[in-house]
């Protein structure tokens, strides 16, 4: 068994951290959009609002029943070819939308079941002193909700983080873009691949931190 | 004011609540006692409109609905005017007991930040709770739970508040420092109406006593009348075998 190039292994870390910011942004902006689309399904869902409900529950059904990668191709290459016009879509674009749409679909049902679970009286006590459907939902309802559903959306969300890895196939130089160009040139693949599997190891284990700060936050209401 | 003139409720063939007429004056306190499922609670909830009721109109203060045609900004209103305290507690649990209070002054009545916490926190003083307005609800025992729920309903400044069994929920060490709080309101001349089986509460405490069963009022009057000398056989009754295990 050949020795691994440590050195090239040391050199390549400076290079693939400049395509880390790419990764981040695709995950970041993916994260924030799929979070608003989920929490839309998920009160279109409970308050089974005519037919948004329908709708909703048709696109959830494929964003989950489908690839990502399938749903990634969908968007760059199969939607140019229906309409002309979005030739413009590039690949970060597509990555993003497809993120969106098929995180959505998973988080909107999380959501849900967190919504579902607040109890009744909660609502109760707040549709008692005068609040208004929104009103209640906006200060009780999702609050507590995310509480629950916060370590289901913080392991889709490193998910996200590891599925950015997918856009690669658009021909956007992300971090795994970049590993697969580097590791062409230099046919060293094994170290290439490893020192990008401990980036995206040491972005999930920070993100890991953060959601156990939140936990501790989010249950400080709840602790004797 | 409150007013109700044949007011019904069914929950689908089963008739909860048949024909209620009741008028309630401004500061009068009404006990409401009865049999369990006969329509107390739900007497309470359609007023608060969290049942709608099936037919009838209520007036509350200068608002009267018919409430099967009420519309969404009615039973907004019919909710900002009549204050609830449940059986539960039921206080937010992402709140804290100041939060709590101050959520609807904040929300629904859009009271500026500084007016409303102000106001909020004198109501903790007066609930003798002044010391817990960081504390959160699971962090409370029962009792400090439920004179916050009677703070929450004090800050709406409504015209009636309505106790759903505010002490059934309690451990007995809990009882009377809510039974104390509300006996306060009571001697403020706060329009309450109250579901309770406290027979002492009804009986030192009530104007009237309202004896319901099969969902119709079947006899009411001040306590004494209703406690030492009931007229029909139903609440005679009733209050025997209550009166057995909870003497006034």
């Amino acid at each position: 068994m050949d020795v691994l190039n440590v050195e090239y292994m040391i050199g390549l870390v400076p290079v693939l951290l400049r395509y880390l910011p790419l990764t981040l942004q695709l995950a970041g902006i993916g994260m924030v959009l799929a979070l608003i689309l989920a929490c839309l399904f998920a009160v279109i869902r409970v308050l089974r609002i005519p037919v948004l409900n329908q709708l909703t529950i048709v696109f959830i059904s494929f964003f989950r029943g489908t690839p990502l990668l399938v749903q990634l191709f969908l968007f760059y290459y199969g939607l140019p070819q229906l309409v002309s016009a979005l030739t413009v879509i590039d690949g970060v674009t597509a990555t993003i939308m497809g993120l969106t749409m098929h995180f959505s679909a998973y988080m909107a049902e999380s959501i849900r079941a967190a919504i579902v679970g607040v109890d009744r009286s909660q609502t109760e006590a707040a549709l008692s002193i005068g609040m208004t459907n929104g009103q209640m939902m906006r200060r009780i309802v999702l609050p507590q909700a995310t509480r629950v559903a916060l370590p289901t959306l913080m392991n889709y969300f490193i998910d996200m983080i590891k599925a950015t890895s997918l856009a690669f196939t658009l021909g956007v130089t992300e971090l795994m873009g970049a590993t697969q160009k580097e590791a062409a040139g230099s046919f060293l693949y094994f170290e290439a691949f490893i020192v990008a599997a401990i980036m995206y190891w040491i972005v999930v284990e920070l993100l890991s931190k953060l959601q156990n700060h939140l936990e501790i936050r989010l249950n400080k209401a709840y602790s004797r | 004011m409150i007013k109700l003139d044949s007011l019904s409720k069914h929950f689908g063939s089963t008739v909860v609540l048949d024909g209620i007429d009741l008028t309630i004056d401004k500061g009068e306190i009404v006990v409401i006692i009865g049999p369990s499922g006969t329509g107390k609670s739900t007497l309470l909830r359609c007023i608060n409109f969290l049942e709608q009721p099936t037919a009838g109109t209520m007036t509350v203060g200068d608002l009267t609905v018919d409430v099967k045609k009420a519309s969404r900004a009615e039973i907004l209103s019919m909710r900002r005017r009549t204050a609830f305290v449940f059986q539960n507690y039921a206080l937010f649990a992402n709140k804290t007991a100041l939060q709590n209070i101050a959520e609807r002054l904040l929300v629904v009545d859009k009271w500026p930040k500084e007016k409303a916490y102000r106001r909020a926190r004198e109501i903790l003083d007066q609930i003798g709770l002044g010391e817990k307005a960081d504390a959160f609800p699971a962090s409370m025992s029962g009792g400090q739970q439920q004179r916050v729920g009677i703070g929450r309903a004090m800050a709406a400044g409504a015209e009636v508040i309505l106790f759903d069994e505010p002490t059934s929920s309690l451990d007995p060490e809990w009882v009377e420092e809510v039974l104390g709080l509300m006996k306060q309101l009571a001697s403020e001349r706060q329009t309450m109406m109250v579901v309770t089986h406290e027979m002492s509460f009804a009986r030192d405490v009530a104007d009237r006593v309202i004896f319901i069963d099969g969902g119709r009022i079947v006899e009411q009057g001040p306590p004494s009348e209703i406690f030492y000398n009931p007229q029909d056989p139903r609440t005679k009754d009733f209050l025997k075998k209550i009166l057995a295990t909870n003497p006034v």
